[in-house]
């Protein structure tokens, strides 16, 4: 299997605070890969700087072959690489098929084409209903599906979700986790940034643990689990949830 | 004057484009008091920014506290309202002319070795100094300062310990616009003015905010010294119609290579 | 049905100079073309989001290159596009500048007056192109210097520049440059994300925006036959440019027209009234209460609410 993402030596710092220090790990082609760690641990920053929004002090980010330092956030998207942001940003005037036509129009220039797409997707996840609505009055649950959405729009091979379940309930969690499956199965690449444990456990083929910003374990998910030092990073951390039984 | 306008900004994050207006009518009204009651600016300042102080706290009630969660485009609209609205009422009421205040210490001159000091430059820049000190014991000592620091640093703490936002809120507003008021009428001996010059002594407070960093009071005060040195200084080498070309072309490189200034905390 | 009321308001338009008097075709000429300078703004600051309140700047390059090269015998007719294109030279060099160096909101508003204002005092201080007196436009009354000696002349062809705006912005919605400017108006990083080059996008309708505001600049010189800097580079000019989309409906097609077709009346008016008592800038208090109002409590335009309010009434 071949890596499709390569992250070598990541680190950053800002100010005095050391958020992600020499991290490496790799996501292959296909696969699904968890980020876990406490609140604080560097995930988010993690994300930020393999998409283009924050360069590195120093390491490397290549993906499919090329090295991504020096690009801009929508470059890296061209290539093939989506992200979703933990505190949503929707388009909030805008219709729910015109946020996800923002994305589609990139590789379908052409408005109509753009917008039989866009709702394409929308009925996949189950917002066809509410093309029309203004993405500001959107359910939490409905935000996060189109958060989703948009970021499949961009057509990505590997899509990078940032806590796409927190603040659902058991049964919106069960969806979503059906939803990322479907498209994993597709063929997209997913690394997932999750404080969910279940969705996690239930997903991910490995999981890389953070802590401080250092990867601190790696492996398959019951290994993860049941390793010493993760437990420990975790008794300090309340956040930790596992969706309401 | 820039004290105020980052005070304003610092707690509300909105930003006063009518500040320099709002700085006239405080010259306009020492004028009044000069010139009907008498009354020496230097001593009528206190009115000057008690008055602008009401003004603040109306528009920031009435005006201000309704949009404080719009997108910025809105707060920016509706200053720049509040400002043409300022800016030509003092047209029709004062008249286009411009106007200056008679102070008797305006005449004065002390000789200090080879200098010729200007008693009312000097008067004014011991009393700016006097308030900004004022001003920061006010909001380092006491517990209203220390709350209005409070609501700037975080909205929603503030909200939580039960702090009356609105009326803090209204207090900063009211208080950045006594700042102009007072300032205003220490001024208007030494400057010339007219409704039109609310822009121009606007631009100056963006400069100096800017350079010295949106939010943080020391960097106005510090930005105050830097800009007003440049400015002299500009004067002194330039024909005076370039001098605000200077300010502008200031205003542009600082906006280009510091917008968070030198002791900026943060972006709006 | 839309698109038969448009074409019957156009026709009503078409014939009206046929029963209105010079006073009232003057008055129409004014509110054609700042409706035309409205839309054009309208294309940045609109749909983009990119307040501009140094407009004036790219009409008073408009108009300040083609006097100087009528002067030189250049027809006004090309020498309009060259205004157009050094207007829309100078927006590049601000948005470069703004755009690159992420200026935002409150700032970009700031670059754009820093930059208004330093035009107006080069062009005050400069002899050479009229200084603080301005430049005059000889009058021929020959239509190939762009004048003419019937008003109605200027009435059709300020109606034919809004029409012209107005037809940009329409092509602009429906593509995608449009599309992406309404989405860079809400969330630039989210744009970022989803692949957007909100740097090229933001350019492109800064350049269309100012070029098109500089040819506003030639139908000014040479009606008027004058310009003074503080006049055509000044805030006041900015004021109203930008006020007409904003109270109209900014970021909306027919908000920029319906917002011309509301203030120029009224300041009009207001001018009358107010300047015969000797009281000048009546009208712009009038504006700034207005604009107060309408971010209060209309914050999306007249026209939206308008819109609203009569598909309410037809329910």
């Amino acid at each position: 299997m071949t890596a499709l993402l390569t992250v070598d030596g990541l680190s950053r710092r800002f100010g005095g605070v050391q958020a992600v220090k020499d991290l490496s790990f790799s996501v292959g082609e296909g696969e699904v890969v968890g980020l876990i760690g406490p609140n604080g641990a560097g995930k988010t920053t993690a994300f930020a700087l393999i998409s283009g929004f924050l360069a590195p002090d120093a390491g490397a980010v290549r993906f499919r072959g090329r090295d991504l330092r020096g690009l801009k956030p929508h470059q890296v998207n061209a290539l093939g690489l989506a992200r979703t942001f933990q505190i949503m940003r929707p388009f909030s005037r805008l219709s729910v098929v015109r946020n996800v036509m923002i994305a589609t129009l990139g590789r379908h220039p052409a408005p109509a084409e753009a917008e039989r797409r866009a709702r394409a997707i929308l009925d996949e996840l189950g917002l066809g209903a509410r093309a029309q609505t203004p993405a500001g009055s959107l359910t939490l649950a409905e935000r996060k599906r189109l958060e989703l959405a948009r970021a499949l729009g961009t057509e990505p091979v590997l899509l990078l979700l940032d806590e796409v379940m927190s603040g659902l309930n058991a049964a919106e969690t069960e969806r979503m986790v059906e939803l990322v499956r479907a498209i994993n199965r597709r063929g997209v690449a997913i690394l997932l940034i999750e404080h969910v444990m279940r969705a996690v456990m239930s997903l991910a083929q490995r999981i890389v643990v953070l802590n401080y910003g250092e990867r601190i374990a790696e492996g398959r998910p019951e290994a993860v689990a049941a390793d010493r030092r993760v437990i420990e990073a975790y008794l300090g951390d309340e956040e930790v949830t596992s969706a309401p039984a | 004057m820039a004290v105020g306008l980052t005070l304003i900004f610092g707690v509300m994050r909105v930003v006063n484009f009518a500040h320099g207006d709002m700085m006239v009518w405080g010259m306009y009204l020492a004028f009044v008091l000069a010139t009907r009651a008498g009354v020496d600016p230097y001593l009528s300042f206190v009115v000057c920014a008690a008055a602008l102080f009401g003004l603040g706290v109306v528009v920031q009630r009435g005006l201000v506290d309704r949009i404080v969660d719009a997108p910025h485009e809105m707060q920016i609209l509706l200053m720049l309202g509040v400002a043409l609205v300022l800016e030509n009422v003092a047209l029709l009421v004062f008249g286009p002319e411009p106007a200056r205040v008679r102070s008797p210490l305006g005449q004065l001159t002390w000789e200090l070795g080879p200098l010729y000091v200007d008693v009312a430059r000097l008067v004014t820049f011991a009393v700016a100094i006097v308030l900004t000190l004022a001003l920061w014991l006010f909001l380092f000592r006491t517990e209203l300062g220390r709350l209005i620091r409070a609501s700037a640093d975080n909205h929603y703490g503030a909200l939580v310990i039960g702090a009356d936002v609105r009326r803090i809120y209204a207090t900063a507003f009211g208080i950045g616009a006594a700042c102009v008021g007072a300032a205003g009428a220490l001024v208007s001996p030494i400057l010339p003015f007219q409704p039109v010059t609310g822009l121009a002594l606007s631009v100056t407070s963006f400069n100096i905010v800017i350079i010295g960093g949106m939010g943080s009071l020391v960097g106005a005060f510090i930005g105050g010294l830097l800009v007003s040195v440049a400015e002299s200084l500009g004067a002194v080498f330039l024909r005076p119609s370039l001098k605000e070309l200077f300010s502008f072309s200031l205003l542009i490189v600082i906006l280009l290579f510091r917008p968070a200034g030198l002791f900026g905390k943060r972006q709006p | 049905m839309k698109a038969l009321a448009a074409a019957g308001a156009v026709a009503v338009l078409l014939a009206l100079p046929l029963v209105l008097s010079g006073y009232a075709i003057t008055i129409f000429i004014l509110i054609f073309f700042y409706a035309y300078l409205a839309q054009a703004w309208n294309i940045l600051g609109g749909y983009a989001g990119q307040l501009s309140a140094g407009h004036a700047a790219f009409v008073g390059i408009g108009g300040y290159t083609s006097a100087l090269l009528f002067e030189r015998g250049v027809t006004p007719w090309f020498g309009m596009f060259v205004g157009a294109a050094l207007a829309a030279g100078l927006g590049a060099v601000i948005g470069y500048l703004g755009f690159r160096f992420g200026l935002r909101g409150f700032y970009f508003v700031l670059l754009t007056v820093a930059f208004a204002e330093i035009c107006r005092i080069l062009a005050s201080n400069v002899e050479a192109v009229g200084g603080a007196i301005g430049l005059y436009i000889t009058f021929t009354g020959d239509p190939r210097h762009f004048q003419f000696r019937d008003p109605r002349a200027y009435y059709y062809i300020a109606l034919a520049l809004m029409l012209l705006a107005t037809g940009v912005a329409a092509l602009l919605e429906r593509r995608r440059l449009g599309i992406y400017l309404t989405a860079i108006r809400e969330d630039e990083t989210a744009c970022e994300a989803l692949g957007v080059d909100t740097f090229k996008y933001k350019m492109l309708a800064m350049v269309v925006s100012s070029f098109l505001t500089g040819l506003a600049g030639t139908f000014y010189a040479f009606q008027n036959f004058s310009l003074q800097p503080g006049a055509v580079f000044g805030i006041p000019l900015s004021v109203e440019i930008l006020i007409r989309p904003i109270i109209g409906g900014a970021g909306t097609l027919l908000g920029p027209v319906l917002g011309s077709f509301i203030l120029t009346p009224l300041a009009e008016v207001s001018r009358q009234y107010f300047g015969q008592g000797g009281l000048h800038g009546a009208h712009l208090v009038v504006y700034g209460v207005l604009l107060v109002a309408v971010v209060l409590f209309l914050p999306q335009g007249a026209y939206p609410f308008l819109r609203r309010l009569f598909q309410r009434g037809a329910a």
